[in-house]
């Protein structure tokens, strides 16, 4: 019994704590580790967006009584291609944009490297959020656009976007915690970052501290954006905030 | 009399299509006066919606025409209809405001679609909140405001590209009757100060009663009766009249023969349990309502009443003159239809 609960505490690097906490040393290997960690995710988060943000605009407008209505073919062929990428797991779907990553950047591997597949697979997922934010319009809101004489444009840019910023920061707080996860998921597989230094050394090279480590800074970075776009949010929702910053003249 | 700023030729509306195609308007046919308080009525899914709707062409009638101000809505480009929008504005029973906006950006911001320099569209913007009673409400959002100040704002952005024709569909429908009555008159106002054409749709006798001097009276997606608000409601001719001008779903076959009926009118004075308490104590007259589709909100009431008066024909005058000598009530006769 307790030989295999010190086989356990072994396994978690327990038993060799003055061992394990000089691995830590190596002061800078892992700040870069956490540079890495969010350079990449928010490169691509933002061009998650670039991408995204129109897509989710399109799937909103363009639908049978929207502001713009598309096609129908387009419109399901858009929906199909969102579907399908969101439906392969990212890993697999990494491994699928090697050679675009190749093309695009010249390597697949690195952290670099990492920022492509993260865009493929973020890219329907920021649209969708952004979709569902977009629904949440009031539709009379809308119609009286419409009835003063807006474009579809001017709904869009007027309208649409302003009303729901605050549920379109919200959904941007998420992507970004998403693409993070992704991130260093992507270490596995030739990225860098946290998730990298995780696997390698600590569960690759019995360095637990490491691991531990990488953890508890991936945690925290996740607490801190959240913390930042919820509070963003609340502050920029004129229904609950309605205080105004002043302009100073 | 010159060209009507609305008309509204063999308009109808189908929603769908095949075997369960919805046939909201059937062959309408209206003129709106320049300068009119126009009303519109009917029961819940009479179409009133639709047909407000139709004449700026959020919905696109199935046939007929649409001519506002000599212009056939129908034949235009999406360009022309944008710019023709700024002469037919509406206000809703939702208020729809932009809620991230203040006010005061809520009201610039119809300027702001058709270009109007910044400065100049806050100028007039600022005019039009004083016009509206809410000159210091200015900086403040939406949600900070109770529903008759948000309707306020909406009607000052309505005005802010000097409409022709100011379209209300339901507007005080979500709102109480003082706060309606105090919307009510503001719309008379803007009516008379800027010679502004308004379409009321309601399902609100009293609103109509208020405020416009012509009706119709919208049954089954058809004009049911149209013309004079005091003609239409002393003499209802049609069954769809008689349903809304007597409350609570009296059919006049179920008068009392004999007896003789009133319709009263109360416009936000006093509440209608203590009239018809007090007639019994003031005058020793029992009267009997018939029916009823009053609101009493805070004390105040709204709406209409049926009553029937005693037999005994000086009881009966005792009762009338009673009533007239009321403030905030309207009293009407209604016609024996047992003769
Ligand atoms: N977009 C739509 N699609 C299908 N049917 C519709 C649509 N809009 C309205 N209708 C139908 O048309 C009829 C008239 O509706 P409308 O909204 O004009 O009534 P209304 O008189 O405004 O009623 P209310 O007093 O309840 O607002 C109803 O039978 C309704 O179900
Ligand atoms: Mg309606």
């Amino acid at each position: 019994m307790s030989e295999t609960l010190i086989a356990l505490f072994e396994g978690w690097g327990f038993t060799k704590v003055p061992e394990q906490i000089t691995y830590l040393s190596d002061f800078g290997a892992l700040a870069f580790s956490i540079w890495e960690t969010i350079y990449a995710p928010a490169l691509a988060t933002l061009f998650a967006y670039i991408i995204g943000l129109p897509l989710g605009i399109i799937l909103v407008i363009g639908e049978p009584g929207g502001v713009r209505p598309l096609p129908k073919p387009l419109m399901s062929f858009l929906n199909t291609v969102v579907n399908l990428l969101r439906s392969v797991p990212f890993l697999i779907l990494m491994v699928m944009v090697f050679p675009l990553s190749r093309l695009i950047l010249g390597t697949s591997v690195g952290t670099a490297a990492t920022i492509v597949p993260l865009t493929v697979a973020a890219a329907p997922y920021v649209a969708r959020l952004v979709e569902i934010s977009l629904r949440e319009m009031d539709r009379g809101v809308i119609e009286a656009a419409q009835a003063m004489g807006c474009s579809a444009w001017q709904i869009v840019t007027k309208v649409m976007l302003p009303e729901c910023r605050p549920s379109l920061i919200n959904g941007a707080t998420n992507a970004a915690i998403t693409i993070l996860g992704y991130g260093a998921m992507a270490g596995a597989i030739g990225g860098g970052g946290l998730g990298s230094i995780a696997l390698m050394r600590g569960h690759g090279r019995g360095q637990k501290i490491v691991l531990y480590a990488a953890v508890i800074i991936l945690v925290i970075l996740v607490q801190v954006i959240q913390s930042i776009g919820t509070a963003w949010s609340v502050k920029s929702d004129r229904r609950i905030n309605p205080t105004q910053s002043k302009r100073r003249t | 009399m010159s060209e009507p700023i609305i008309q509204i030729q063999h308009l109808s509306k189908l929603f769908g299509g095949g075997e369960d195609a919805v046939r909201a308007l059937e062959d309408i046919n209206l003129d709106i006066q320049q300068g009119e308080i126009f009303g519109i009525i009917g029961l819940s899914g009479a179409g009133k919606s639709t047909l407000v709707r139709c004449m700026n062409l959020l919905e696109r009638p199935t046939e007929g025409r649409v001519l506002v101000d000599g212009q056939s809505l129908t034949d235009l480009s999406d360009k022309e209809l944008r710019e023709a929008r700024r002469k037919i504005t509406m206000i809703f029973q939702g208020f729809n405001l932009l809620m991230q906006r203040t006010c005061l950006k809520n009201v610039c911001f119809p300027m702001e679609i058709s270009k109007v320099p910044a400065e100049q569209a806050r100028k007039r913007a600022m005019e039009l909140l004083e016009l509206v009673g809410l000159g210091d409400k200015a900086q403040a959002y939406p949600a900070q405001l109770s529903g008759g100040q948000k309707q306020r704002v909406a009607i000052a952005r309505a005005l802010a590209t000097n409409p022709k024709v100011l379209l209300c569909d339901e507007a005080t429908s979500a709102l109480d009757p003082t706060t309606t009555i105090s919307i009510l008159n503001l719309l008379k106002d803007l009516n008379q100060s800027l010679g502004v054409t308004v379409v009321v749709i309601t399902h609100q006798m009293s609103v109509i009663e208020e405020i416009c001097s012509r009706v119709a009276i919208l049954d089954g997606g058809s004009v049911a009766e149209m013309g004079d608000v005091q003609e239409i409601f002393s003499n209802p001719t049609t069954d769809a009249a008689r349903r809304l001008v007597y409350p609570g779903g009296v059919t006049p076959a179920q008068f009392p023969t004999g007896g003789h009926v009133i319709r009263i009118s109360f416009n936000g004075g006093t509440a209608y349990d203590p009239l018809i308490a007090s007639l019994a104590i003031d005058c020793g007259v029992k009267v009997n309502i018939l029916g009823a589709d009053t609101r009493n909100v805070g004390g105040k009431a709204i709406g209409t009443m049926l009553l029937g008066l005693p037999e005994n024909r000086n009881d009966a005058a005792k009762a009338l003159n009673y009533i007239r000598a009321q403030k905030n009530i309207t009293v009407e006769e209604v016609p024996d239809y047992h003769e």
